[in-house]
C-alpha cells in the first residue's frame, strides 16, 4: 500500500527529560520517526522538554515544541496545530501514557485526532496487566501461573497451581510492600495474610517463581498487511530476576536450539497478532526453563525501546525508521533495506558477529543505596560491543564501560562470594571471575548465579587466555598466545599490566609483529548482499573491509556511555560536529559505543565506527583512516582525557589544543595563568596527602570545596566545614597521588553562580549563554537550575563575566567552545573553573538562543572564522523570552537515598520551560521536571534563623496567593511577628502527627526548608524523603523558594501557552545562516 | 564450498541431505553453543562434505544436548574447520559465487591443494539424488486418523517433511528417487510429494520423465526445493545455477496471489527460469531480495511447488500454511472424482 494521503500532519510526542529506564534511546528512535516522516512530506509537530535532544533541533521536524509533556500542554499544542494523527509510540513510556491520556480525556477525539501506530485498545490490552494476561490466555499462550485473590481461600486454590515457591505481591502498595517469596504453606500464609492486609484494594498477585529463568527477548515488527518479522533475538546473560535494562544482554540469542528459538517466534508473532499492534515494532519478553524449555510470555511493550534501539544498532535495521514508515501505510516490502540497498525490508535480519550490551551503574553516587539489582532499573547508561566472539564482544563491552576503578578483590571470604553470586549486583562479574580465579567450578557458580554456563565458560576461557602470557616477557610470549590474548579483546594496557611495559611499549611491538584489528561491516544480511554502509567494528581476523577514502575527513570521538554528569548533551554536540562537518564538505567519522544514541546512528556521520573511546582502540582507527582532523571538545570528558596521549602519538587534534586543556586541568598552571591575567579565584590548593590537605585547608580557612582532579559531574565533590570531614573526604573519597591530586578550593558561601558557555577564535570571542543559577554556588551546576537571560544581576558584573570569558578565552588559544562557571559574592566576581570544550549547557544555550553553538564551533575548527558567522558579541541580550533548564533527579530509584543537593551531581537529565516572565518560565520548567505546582493549600516553611527575614516575605506573598501557612516552632514565631496566621506543627523529633506524616496524609502542598544545621539533619532528610516520595515540591534554598513563589505566582494567573521554537527564532535564522 | 546464513540450527544443517556433496560455511561465528541431539536430526547422519565455522564450541549448554558438536562430527569422520575468517570467505563466495574447494590437515601445499579441488566435481550435471535416497520404500504412519495416503519421492527428504504430512494426517510411503511413475500409480495414492535433495535437476533426466507422466495422470503432485525444480522441467522449463544460491532462514518471499510476505528457510543452488515455462504454468511465489521463482503452479492439474522449505527445519514457520495448501488439493480431487 502506498503512504496514507489523507493525513498531512503528524503529531509526535517524545520522552521528556533523561531519566532511569528512558534515556537518549527515544532521541534516536523520535529524530528518525520525524525524519522519516518529513521525508514523506508529512508536516511533524514535535512535542519534548527535553532541550538536549537532536530531536527538539528546529531542523527536525516542522514545529518543535519544549513544553512540558503534560495533557494540558499538549493538548494546548493540538488546540494551536490541529495535527491530523498522533504517533505514541516512538517517545518511550511517557508518550504512551500521555498518549492514552489525551485520549482518556477526549483531547483526540475533540479535535479529531487519529493514533496511528498503535491504537487505544492494543496499548491497553498491552499494559495491563490483567488484560493481557486474559489476552495469554485467549490464544493459549503460557503466561507464569497465579492470578489475583481477594482472600485466603482464594488464595489457597491459586497456591495449588502455582506450586512452591510462590511469589506474592500485594496490588497498589507503594514499591510493593508486604509482598514476598514463599517457600512453604507456612510461610505462605503468613505473606498473603499480611499482604491482603497491606493492599488497599485487599488484593495480592500470586504467580509461580521463574527467577532463574532465562530472559530472552524478540523485536517484532508488523505492517497493516499482517506481515511480521523479527528483527532480533536478545538473550539476557543475568537471569529472570534483573531488570533486562541492568542485565548484561547478547544478541543474537546464544543457547536456543533451532526448534526452541521458533516457538519463541511462533509465539511472539500471536502475541504481536492477539494484542493488534497495528503497525511498528514492539518487543516481547520470554521466560524459558532451563530444565526443562518451559516457557511464559512475561510481558511486551508495544512501542520501540530501549531494546528496539539496541537491536537497531545490533543489526543495522532501523526499526523506528521503518515503524514510522508503516504507521502512515507502507508495508514492509514497500521499504528498502538502507544498507544491501537492493533488498526489502521485509526481510529477518542475520549478523555475522555477536553483539554485547553491559550496563553502566552509578551506584558509587549514591552511598546509603545498597547495590543489588533487581526488578527495579537501576543502571543510568550502557555501552553495546561487537565482535566476532562473544568472548571478544564481551570484553570490548567492558573496556568500553570506562571503569574508572576496577574492582580488584582480595581475600573475599567464602559466604560473602556465594551472597554476591547469588544475589545480583552491578559488580556481579568482577565476583564471577574472583570465584573462578579461587578455582571454584561452573556448575558452583551456575547454580548460585543462575547464569547459563555457556557463558561462564567463555569467561574461564578468557582467564586461561590471559594466563597463557602472564609472567611472560613481553618479546617471548608465544605468537599464537598473543594472538589469543588480542583476539579476545583483550586490551594492550591489560597486556602492558601484565607484562610489566607501558601501553605504547605493546603498541609498538605489537604493531612490529604485524597484529593489528581488521574492521568488519555490519550490514544486516551477514555478507550475502553488498554493503553501502560503512558501520563498522574491529576484530582480529584476516580480511579488511574499512576501505578508507582519500577525501577529506574529519573524526568525531563520542563521549561513551550515559553517565550522571555526562550523556545525551554531548551525544547532541558530537551530533552537531559531524551534521556541521558534512555539510561543509568534510567526510566524518564518528566513534562511538553507546547505543542509545543518535550518534550511533549510521546516518549521521558518512562513516560509523562502534567501537571502545580508549586510546588503543581509537589509535588504531586513526592509523587505518588518517583523518586530517580529530575532534576531542564534543564529547565531554571522556575524549578529553584521551587529548594529551593521541596529541603525543602523533594524532591531529583540531580546535583547542591539548595543551591549553592541560593548562585548564592543571590547578598550579591554571592559578599562574589567572594571577597574570588579574582574575580573581577563591583561593585555593592542591594535596596529595591528608597532610597536606589539612595544611590547604587551615591556610584558605574553612569550609573548603575537595574535589579530585580530571572528573566530570562533581564526581566524589564535598564541601568540608571542618577537620574531621576534611579528613573522613580523604580517607574514603578519593585516592590522591602525585599524578591524581586532590584539589581545595575556598568554599565561598552564599555566592550566585553563573555558567557561561562561549565560541571563540584567535580574534573573536562571542558570549553565548550567560546563565544565573537559580541554586547558589556550592550545588553542582548540573543540578541547579539555571536562567537565560540572567535575572537578577547588575549590569557591571556581567561586563566583568563578559570580561573574564574574553580574556581567558584568548589566553588558553581556544578555537570552538569554553565553558567558565564563576561565583560572584560581595560583589566580587570569581572564577571557578575553566572548561575549554563543550558543556552540558550547550544544546540549552542552542535552543534559547536560536544559535547552534556546536555547529559553529565545529566549522571554527575545521578552519571557518567566527567572525564570518556575524554573531553579536553577547547572543543572551537579544533573548525575548526566559529561558530556564531544570533538572530531573533519580532518587526514587534509590531507596534509602538523602535527596540532598550538593556539589556532586546526581540529576539525569534536564528540561526547558519557556515564558514571557521569569515565573512562567520556571513554572514550565518544574512542571516539565515532573512536578505539580501547587496553585493553592498548606504551604510548609521551615528556615533557619538568616534566612527568617527572607521568609517572611515569601510566606507573605503565598498567604496573598491564597496558601496556608504551617512551620515549626521557631519559624512560626518569626512569621506572626510578621502579623501573619501561621499554625504550628512538630518536627520530626517532637512528637506525632510530626511534619514528615503530614505530608504522607498529603496535607502540604509546598515545603520550605532551608537547613538548621548537623542538628536537624535528620529531621530535614526525613522531610525531604517523604515530599519525594509523595511527589510535593521541596526546596531547601532560598533562592529556590523565591523562584518557586515566583512560579506559582505565575502559574496562578496566566493561562497554559504554548510556543514553537520555530516561531520564537523566526527572525533570527539569519544569523545562525552561514 | 558453500555459505548459510541461519543463525541457529546447525544441526539441522548437517543432517539435510540436500547437503550431500557440499562444504557448508555458516555466515553465524559461534556454532556449537547448544551441542546436539537426536530430535533435531534431519536424517539419519550428516551429509555436509565439510563444515567451517568461525568458532566451534567445546562446551554445549542445553537441556537437550546429548552431545558436543566436536564429539559429533568426530563420530561421524566430517571434516571441519574453525578459526577461519568466515565473512571473508563468504563474501568471496558472494562475488565469484560457489565453488569446488577442499579441506586438508596433511596437505598444505596451496598448488597442490588448488589442483585437487580443481579435480572434484563441479556442481553442474551432478547427479547426488541416487546418492542419497532410501534404499528401499518404507512407510510413514498418519498421527491421528489418516485422512489420504502420499507417495514421497524420495531425492534426500527431511525428517520433518515427513512428519509435517503426517501431522496433516498422512500415511506417506517413502519410495526411491528411480521408482517409475507406474509403480506410484499402483499405490494408488492421494498425492505425491517431489521432496528437497542435492545436485543439479538438468542430471535428473529419467526422473523428469516419470514426473511428467505422474503430472499427466491429474494426481496432485507437490513439490518442493528440488522436486520443484524438476516439475519446472518435467513442465517443459529450464533450470539454471544460482552464483551463490539461497541458504538459510530470512528469505523473503512474496505471495503473488495473496500479497503477503512470508519469511522462509532455504537452501538451493539452483533455480526455474521463469521465462522458459508455458503459459499454463503460473509463477505464484518470488524472492523479494533477487526476484527468483520461488513457486508455482499449474493453472489446471493439480500441481503446485515451491523452491523452498515448508518444513523449515530449521528456519521460521511462514511457510508451513503449503502442507494445508496441498491438503486442500488433495481434497479438492477426492471431491470431484
Amino acid at each position: 500500500m502506498p503512504r496514507r494521503t489523507d493525513i498531512h500532519k503528524i503529531l509526535i510526542i517524545g520522552s521528556g527529560p533523561i531519566v532511569i529506564g528512558q534515556a537518549c534511546e527515544f532521541d534516536y528512535s523520535g529524530t528518525q520517526a520525524c525524519k522519516a516522516l518529513r521525508a514523506e512530506g508529512y508536516e511533524v509537530v514535535l512535542v519534548n522538554s527535553n532541550p538536549a535532544t537532536i530531536m527538539t533541533d528546529p531542523e527536525t521536524a516542522t514545529r518543535t515544541y519544549v513544553e512540558p509533556l503534560t495533557v494540558e500542554s499538549v493538548a494546548a499544542i493540538i488546540r494551536r496545530e490541529r495535527p491530523d494523527a498522533l504517533l505514541p509510540t516512538v517517545g518511550g513510556q511517557t508518550a504512551l501514557n500521555l498518549a492514552m491520556a489525551l485520549d482518556g480525556e477526549g483531547v483526540l477525539e475533540e479535535f479529531g485526532v487519529e493514533m496511528i501506530g498503535a491504537k487505544r485498545e492494543a496499548i491497553r490490552v498491552a499494559e495491563d496487566r490483567e488484560l493481557f494476561k486474559r489476552a495469554m490466555e485467549e490464544e493459549g499462550l503460557p503466561m507464569p501461573r497465579g492470578g489475583f485473590a481477594h482472600s485466603w481461600a482464594e488464595a489457597e486454590a491459586i497456591v495449588e497451581e502455582t506450586q512452591y515457591p510462590a511469589i506474592i505481591r500485594p496490588s497498589f502498595t507503594l514499591g510493593g510492600t508486604g509482598g514476598g517469596t514463599a517457600y512453604h504453606p507456612e510461610e505462605f500464609e503468613e505473606i498473603v495474610r499480611a499482604g491482603l492486609a497491606a493492599s488497599p484494594v485487599h488484593q495480592v498477585l500470586i504467580e509461580e517463581s521463574i527467577l532463574g529463568w532465562k530472559e530472552f527477548e524478540l523485536e517484532v515488527m508488523r505492517d497493516l498487511a499482517d506481515n511480521v518479522v523479527i528483527i532480533c533475538s536478545i538473550e539476557n546473560f543475568d537471569p529472570m530476576g534483573v531488570h533486562t535494562g541492568d542485565s548484561i544482554t547478547v544478541a543474537p540469542a546464544q543457547t536456543l536450539t533451532d526448534v526452541e528459538y521458533q516457538t519463541l517466534r511462533d509465539m511472539a508473532i500471536r502475541v504481536i497478532r492477539k494484542v493488534g499492534v497495528e503497525t511498528g515494532g514492539s518487543n516481547i519478553q520470554f521466560a524459558v526453563n532451563p530444565e526443562n524449555g518451559d516457557v511464559r510470555v512475561i510481558e511486551m511493550n508495544p512501542r520501540v525501546s530501549r531494546s528496539s534501539a539496541l537491536a537497531s544498532k545490533a543489526t543495522g535495521f532501523p526499526i523506528a525508521k521503518i515503524a514510522a514508515k508503516l504507521a502512515v501505510g507502507y508495508t514492509l516490502d514497500e521499504i528498502a533495506n538502507d544498507i544491501t540497498k537492493k533488498t526489502p525490508a521485509s526481510f529477518e535480519p542475520t549478523i555475522d558477529y555477536v553483539v554485547v550490551k553491559i550496563p553502566k551503574w552509578n551506584f558509587e553516587k549514591f552511598r546509603e543505596a545498597e547495590d543489588v539489582l533487581g526488578t527495579q532499573m537501576k543502571s543510568v547508561g550502557e555501552v553495546m560491543a561487537i565482535g566476532r566472539t562473544f568472548k571478544e564482544a564481551l570484553f570490548k563491552g567492558l573496556r568500553s564501560l570506562e571503569a574508572v576503578r576496577p574492582l580488584r578483590l582480595r581475600d573475599v571470604p567464602e559466604d560473602e562470594l556465594q551472597r554476591k553470586l547469588a544475589r545480583p549486583n552491578s559488580q556481579r562479574f568482577s565476583y564471577i571471575t574472583y570465584a573462578l580465579r579461587s578455582g571454584w567450578s561452573l556448575q558452583e557458580i551456575y547454580r548460585l548465579s543462575r547464569i547459563d554456563p555457556w557463558f561462564l565458560e567463555q569467561i574461564r576461557q578468557v582467564m586461561e587466555i590471559q594466563k597463557r602470557v602472564e609472567g611472560h616477557a613481553l618479546e617471548e610470549i608465544p605468537m599464537d598466545a598473543l594472538r589469543d590474548f588480542k583476539e579476545a579483546a583483550l586490551s594492550d594496557r591489560r597486556l602492558a599490566y601484565l607484562t610489566g611495559r607501558t601501553e605504547p611499549e605493546v603498541r609498538e611491538y605489537r604493531k612490529r609483529l604485524g597484529l593489528k584489528p581488521v574492521y568488519k561491516r555490519v550490514d544486516t544480511c551477514g555478507a550475502e548482499f553488498e554493503s553501502f554502509t560503512p558501520y563498522l567494528y574491529s576484530t582480529y581476523e584476516e580480511e579488511d573491509e574499512a576501505a578508507p577514502t582519500t577525501q577529506r575527513k574529519i573524526m568525531i570521538l563520542g563521549s561513551g556511555p550515559n553517565r550522571i554528569g555526562q550523556g545525551i548533551e554531548f551525544d547532541y554536540c558530537c551530533c552537531h560536529a559531524s551534521f556541521a562537518l558534512r555539510d561543509a564538505g568534510f567526510e566524518t567519522i564518528m566513534v562511538n559505543c553507546n547505543p542509545e544514541t543518535v550518534s550511533t546512528d549510521y546516518d549521521t556521520s558518512d562513516r560509523l565506527y562502534f567501537e571502545p573511546l580508549t586510546f588503543e582502540d581509537v589509535m588504531n582507527i586513526v592509523d587505518v583512516e588518517k583523518p586530517e582532523g580529530i575532534i576531542v571538545q564534543f564529547g565531554g570528558q571522556t575524549p578529553l582525557n584521551l587529548a594529551t596521549r593521541l596529541d603525543e602519538a602523533g594524532a591531529p587534534i583540531i580546535g583547542t589544543s591539548p595543551d591549553s586543556i592541560d593548562l585548564a586541568e592543571d590547578r598550579r598552571r591554571f592559578g599562574a595563568l589567572l594571577g597574570e591575567l588579574g582574575i580573581p579565584q577563591p583561593e585555593n590548593g592542591t594535596a596529595t596527602s591528608f597532610e597536606e590537605a589539612k595544611e590547604c585547608a587551615e591556610r584558605i580557612g574553612y569550609p573548603v570545596m575537595v574535589r579530585p582532579s580530571f572528573v566530570l559531574g562533581g564526581r566524589a565533590m564535598a564541601i568540608c566545614y571542618d577537620e574531621r570531614s576534611l579528613d573522613e573526604y580523604m580517607r574514603t573519597a578519593v585516592e590522591a597521588s602525585p599524578e591524581k591530586p586532590v584539589l581545595i578550593d575556598k568554599f565561598l558561601e552564599r555566592a550566585a553562580e553563573f555558567d557561561v558557555d562561549a565560541l571563540a577564535d584567535e580574534t573573536t570571542c562571542v558570549v553565548a549563554g550567560l546563565q544565573e543559577h537559580i541554586e547558589e554556588a556550592g550545588i553542582h551546576s548540573g543540578d541547579s537550575s539555571s536562567v537565560l537571560p540572567p535575572f537578577k544581576i547588575a549590569e557591571e558584573h556581567l561586563d566583568t563575566m563578559r570580561h573574564y570569558t574574553r580574556q581567558l578565552a584568548r589566553a588558553l588559544k581556544v578555537r570552538g567552545l569554553i565553558n567558565i562557571q564563576f561565583a560572584i559574592k560581595d560583589d566580587r566576581v570569581y572564577v571557578l573553573e575553566v572548561n575549554p570544550r563543550a558543556s552540558r549547557t550547550v544544546p540549552f544555550v542552542s535552543k534559547a538562543t536560536g544559535v547552534p553553538l556546536a555547529r559553529v564551533a565545529a566549522l571554527v575548527m575545521a578552519g571557518r572564522k567566527l567572525s564570518e558567522f556575524n554573531l553579536p558579541e553577547d547572543l543572551t541580550v537579544r533573548l525575548e523570552r526566559f529561558y530556564i533548564k531544570s533538572p530531573v533527579f533519580p532518587f526514587k530509584k534509590f531507596p534509602g537515598v538523602d535527596p540532598v543537593l550538593s556539589p556532586e551531581m546526581h540529576s539525569t537529565g534536564e528540561v526547558m520551560g519557556v515564558g514571557r516572565t521569569f515565573g512562567e518560565a520556571y513554572a514550565k520548567a518544574m512542571t516539565g521536571a515532573g512536578l505539580e505546582l501547587p496553585t493553592e493549600g498548606t504551604a510548609f516553611i521551615s528556615v533557619n534563623d538568616s534566612d527568617k527575614g527572607q521568609a517572611a516575605l515569601l510566606a507573605r506573598r503565598l498567604a496573598r496567593l491564597g496558601f496556608r501557612l504551617t512551620a515549626t516552632v521557631g519559624t512560626a514565631a518569626r512569621l506572626r511577628e510578621v502579623g501573619l496566621e501561621v499554625e504550628s506543627v512538630f518536627k520530626v523529633n517532637e512528637g506525632r502527627p510530626n511534619i514528615a506524616d503530614k505530608i504522607r496524609l498529603g496535607e502540604i502542598a509546598l515545603v520550605i526548608n532551608t537547613p538548621l544545621g548537623r542538628a536537624s539533619h535528620f529531621d530535614e532528610q526525613a522531610i525531604r524523603r517523604a515530599s519525594l516520595q509523595f511527589n510535593v515540591p521541596c526546596v531547601t534554598t532560598m533562592t529556590g523558594a523565591q523562584a518557586i513563589v515566583e512560579a506559582i505566582a505565575a502559574r496562578a494567573q496566566t493561562e497554559v501557552s504554548v510556543v514553537s521554537l520555530q516561531e520564537l527564532h523566526a527572525k533570527k535564522e539569519v544569523m545562525s545562516a552561514e | 564450498m558453500v555459505f548459510n546464513t541461519s543463525m541457529s540450527g546447525y544441526q539441522e544443517v548437517l543432517t539435510d541431505p540436500s547437503y550431500a556433496g557440499q562444504v557448508v560455511c555458516m555466515t553465524y561465528p559461534l556454532i556449537g553453543n547448544y551441542g546436539v541431539n537426536r530430535a533435531d536430526e534431519e536424517s539419519a547422519r550428516p551429509w555436509v562434505e565439510g563444515f567451517v565455522v568461525r568458532e566451534a564450541s567445546g562446551v554445549a549448554s542445553n537441556w537437550r544436548s546429548e552431545e558436543t558438536l566436536d564429539a559429533y562430527l568426530k563420530r561421524w569422520r566430517v571434516p571441519a574447520i574453525d578459526r577461519v575468517d568466515t565473512r571473508a570467505l563468504v563474501r568471496h563466495i558472494r562475488d565469484k559465487g560457489a565453488m569446488r574447494a577442499c579441506l586438508s590437515s596433511v596437505d598444505l601445499d596451496e598448488r597442490r591443494l588448488l589442483e585437487k579441488a580443481r579435480s572434484s566435481a563441479p556442481m553442474e550435471n551432478r547427479e547426488l539424488a541416487s546418492a542419497v535416497t532410501t534404499a528401499r520404500p518404507y512407510e510413514v504412519a498418519a498421527v491421528g486418523a489418516e485422512s489420504f495416503h502420499v507417495v514421497c519421492y524420495d531425492f534426500g527428504v527431511k525428517r520433518n517433511s515427513l512428519q509435517e504430512l503426517a501431522r496433516a494426517g498422512c500415511r506417506v510411503s517413502v519410495v526411491p528417487a528411480s521408482t517409475p511413475a507406474a509403480e506410484v500409480l499402483a499405490m494408488r495414492p492421494d498425492g505425491v510429494y517431489l521432496s528437497n535433495g542435492p545436485g543439479d535437476p538438468a542430471s535428473m533426466t529419467e526422473v523428469v520423465e516419470e514426473i511428467r507422466r505422474l503430472v499427466g495422470e491429474g494426481v496432485p503432485v507437490f513439490g518442493i526445493c528440488f522436486g520443484h525444480q524438476l516439475l519446472g522441467r518435467a513442465f517443459g522449463g529450464t533450470t539454471y545455477k544460482l552464483r551463490f544460491g539461497h541458504r538459510g532462514g530470512n528469505q523473503p518471499v512474496k505471495d503473488l496471489l495473496t500479497g503477503r510476505v512470508e519469511i522462509t528457510s532455504h537452501n538451493h543452488g539452483f533455480a526455474v527460469e521463469a521465462e522458459s515455462l508455458p503459459a499454463d504454468v503460473e509463477v505464484t511465489h518470488v524472492n523479494l531480495n533477487d526476484a527468483c521463482v520461488e513457486g508455482m503452479r499449474h493453472k489446471s492439474l493439480p500441481v503446485i511447488s515451491v523452491q523452498y522449505h515448508p518444513e523449515a527445519a530449521p528456519g521460521p514457520h511462514d511457510a508451513a500454511h503449503h502442507f494445508r495448501r496441498f491438503i486442500e488439493l488433495m481434497e479438492h480431487e477426492r471431491a470431484v472424482r
